[in-house]
């Protein structure tokens, strides 16, 4: 049986490319089995470790995943919970017991106080069904409510360039524009500084999201925030006090 | 079909079509993917005259509840033609052809998606046909296989689309509005071009069986040429992903 | 009821003059036009406002007056929302309704005399020219009036009659006449936005989600005004809609000079 690669690492393929024949192989990513043969299931970028032949998705809506952290925002007000959109195909669902630390009284609380419809929050992904139920926790530090600032929408698959190798991208954004940036692995992005701060971070996003492939890259964003230094400094991001204890 | 008020005496002279074209040629081909921001995915496709915007929002939650399927998406076609598309002036809003053609590129486009995938999800392409010469469908679906990619949507391969017919007692590649009008036969298909299974068939006019194999010969050969004008309007859209490689310390 | 976050951020921004694209109160999102871009139509525009993108094309036909008007053309102006262009046009409560979209850009262009419609008269009583305007917008982004009332006008300006067949009182569809339309004035339409009191021109998508309300103005050379729509749930006060009557009038001079 014959064995070979037919792409190569950092090549772009489109779904139904051949990427590799042989039972050696393994796919990864968005690339898939058929017979012996490996193929490509999305637009992607392969990366080829070993064995292991890699799409990694250049396009798509954010899958949710166990462990992620996302940005969110409170859609519904149920009995025991509230439902929240988080920009995916897949609605979430954040239960009572995962809002609070301490014990609420369903009977006698106005859940509203927690969680309003419209509020954004930061948050979890704990468990996902086969069907693609998915559960967020808000319960534990970090994850909570988020107040003020500016909320933009990025393409998922553009995330990992936004937070940087080892964060280097978005610890550059939070030091050049004395904001607090948090970074959701569905692609929404929360921004809190001042107003004028925030539009001025959210731009220098933007332009990472689409030219991140040219060079010099980072220090027109460190341009970019240069405008801000000038401005009033920001009032210190204040510690998030849950209602209800704690 | 055949003949005719307004009839062209002949659409054949000298062995070329009334466009200049040779019977085995295809009109100029221009694709272009990801043209529309709101949309999930979207594509622009030019086939001769013959212009198209396909648009692809999803997977997104399956509206109404009802069509929801617990363990795959469904996918919906709303195929349109502008009422400035066509010669006459068309009136706004579905009709009885154009429901059909929406059904049929649905079922052109399901057997190349992953729809296990996405449970409970649907997928919705919507087409908007903006100048009709002819090959209407065919474009629809070739665009709208480009915008589920461009989409980044889970498919075992694109799906490919052409038509070619009898005029004058010649078997033609992609007929164009004339031709559509006045000749003999057309056969529209849709291939996955990587197993070449066929997605979409119709024909309508007169045909001998051996026209008619004649045919798909023709189509199965060229449909792998219009395969590469999708695949490079893919891969240009993206390619500028392809030099960011180390992110910037 | 919760704060809007992403509307106090808006607030606060254009309070401040500024928007998140560092457009002025006051600026245009930058404008492109193509001319003529459809085969098919007697005239048509594909205009670009920022993102938001729209195609206009105008059809003619030839048909029976109105009864009250036997010696005058017919103008109609339809508006397509289709689901193509905005993941909002499906399900839900429109956000913007294309039957108002097309009356308001209707209003512009009827109201002002833009068309001669005397001039589109073939045989009293029985027999005129109707012109259709259909707009389609393609990406939704904010400020579809706009875009579309400037379409309009451009498709207009660049319409042509198809040929008529006097004797089998027919139209020849496929076939074009060098005959431009009678087009006397050139109605544009500035929109203006309003968000805690703030008034902006443009609104942007997200301008747009979070907006109180909105104005419409329609102007024409030689200072005339033309048609106004407001809407949305917020208010203006008397002096704001003077205020802005005045700036439609400089705004629409310069968009004036782009179609």
């Amino acid at each position: 049986m014959e064995e070979k690669i037919y792409t190569k690492d950092r090549e772009i393929v489109i779904p139904g490319d051949l990427l590799a024949e042989g039972m050696d192989f393994l796919p990864a990513g968005k690339a898939f089995r058929e017979s012996d043969k490996i193929y490509a299931s999305t637009i992607g970028l392969v990366s080829i470790k070993g064995r292991v032949i890699k799409v990694i998705p250049l396009a798509g809506r954010y899958m949710p995943k166990v462990g992620d952290v996302i940005i969110g925002k409170v859609t519904g007000i149920g009995f025991s919970g509230w439902q929240v959109d988080i920009d995916s195909p897949y609605n979430a669902d954040l239960n009572i017991g995962e809002a609070s630390q301490g014990y609420i009284d369903l009977g006698k609380t106005d859940m509203s106080k927690f969680f309003d419809i419209g509020d954004y929050l930061l948050g979890e992904i704990i468990s996902i069904t086969e069907s693609k139920f998915v559960k967020l926790t808000a319960k534990n530090r970090p994850y909570r409510r988020l107040r003020g600032g500016n909320v933009i929408q990025v393409s998922p698959s553009k995330i990992p360039r936004i937070i940087g190798k080892q964060g280097s991208m978005i610890n550059t954004l939070k030091k050049n524009s004395d904001c607090d940036v948090i970074v959701g692995q569905n692609g929404l992005v929360w921004i809190k500084g001042t107003p004028e701060k925030e539009a001025v971070v959210a731009q220098a996003i933007k332009l990472i999201e689409t030219e991140s492939h040219k060079s010099g890259l980072t220090d027109r964003i460190k341009t970019m925030l240069e405008k801000i230094k000038s401005a009033q400094p920001s009032e210190p991001a204040k510690e998030e006090v849950k209602e209800g204890g704690q | 079909m055949g003949g005719g008020i307004g009839a062209p005496e002949h659409l054949i002279v000298n062995g070329k079509r009334l466009d200049g074209r040779k019977l085995d040629e295809i009109r100029p081909l221009k694709i272009m993917a990801g043209v529309i921001k709101n949309a999930d995915g979207s594509c622009q496709l030019e086939f001769g005259k013959t212009k198209i915007v396909a648009t692809v929002y999803g997977p997104r939650e399956a509206l109404p509840k009802h069509i929801s399927r617990p363990d795959r998406a469904v996918i919906t076609c709303d195929y349109t033609m502008a009422s400035f598309s066509t010669p006459e002036r068309g009136r706004p809003g579905p009709n009885r052809r154009s429901s059909e053609i929406s059904n049929l590129i649905a079922d052109s486009l399901a057997p190349a998606i992953m729809l296990q995938k996405y449970p409970r999800t649907m997928i919705n392409v919507y087409i908007t046909v903006t100048n009709a010469n002819a090959g209407t469908r065919c474009a629809a679906i070739t665009a709208a296989a480009v915008a589920l990619a461009d989409a980044g949507i889970e498919m075992r391969d694109l799906v490919t689309s052409l038509a070619a017919g009898k005029i004058e007692n010649h078997l033609a590649l992609d007929l164009f509005e004339v031709e559509d009008n006045f000749g003999d036969a057309d056969v529209p298909i849709a291939v996955m071009p990587r197993t070449e299974e066929v997605t979409l068939l119709q024909m309508d006019g007169r045909l001998t069986p051996e026209e008619f194999k004649t045919i798909l010969k023709m189509l199965r050969k060229q449909v792998h040429e219009i395969y590469k004008v999708q695949k490079q309007a893919l891969i240009s859209k993206y390619k500028q992903e392809k030099s960011e490689e180390e992110v910037e310390q | 009821m919760s704060i809007n976050l992403v509307k106090d951020f808006m607030s606060a921004l254009v309070s401040k003059g500024t928007r998140e694209d560092n457009r002025g109160l006051f600026d245009y999102r930058d404008i492109q036009i193509e001319v003529n871009p459809l085969e098919r139509a007697c005239g048509s525009a594909k205009v670009t406002i920022g993102d938001t993108q729209v195609l206009v094309g105008v059809k003619m036909d030839v048909g029976e007056p109105f009864p009250d008007t036997p010696e005058e053309g017919i103008l109609m102006v339809n508006a397509e929302l289709s689901p193509l262009a905005s993941p909002d046009f499906e399900s839900g409560p429109p956000k913007f309704n294309s039957i108002e979209l097309a009356r308001v850009v209707d209003r512009g262009i009827r109201e002002s005399h833009c068309i001669d419609t005397s001039k589109l008269c073939i045989k009293p009583k029985e027999k005129v020219w109707m012109v259709f305007v259909d707009i389609y917008p393609l990406n939704a982004s904010g400020n579809l009036l706009d875009a579309a009332a400037i379409g309009a006008i451009v498709a207009l300006q660049n319409a042509v009659f198809p040929v008529y067949d006097e004797a089998e009182e027919k139209v020849k569809y496929k076939e074009f006449t060098k005959e431009k339309l009678p087009i006397e004035r050139t109605p544009v339409m500035a929109t203006f936005a309003k968000i805690n009191g703030t008034i902006f021109l443009d609104p942007s998508y997200r301008e747009e989600e979070v907006m109180d309300a909105r104005i419409s103005i329609t102007t024409t050379e030689k200072g005339l005004l033309a048609a106004m729509q407001k809407g949305g749930k917020g208010t203006f006060t008397f002096d704001e809609v003077a205020m802005l009557v005045d700036k439609a009038f400089e705004i629409g001079d310069n968009t004036r000079k782009l179609v």
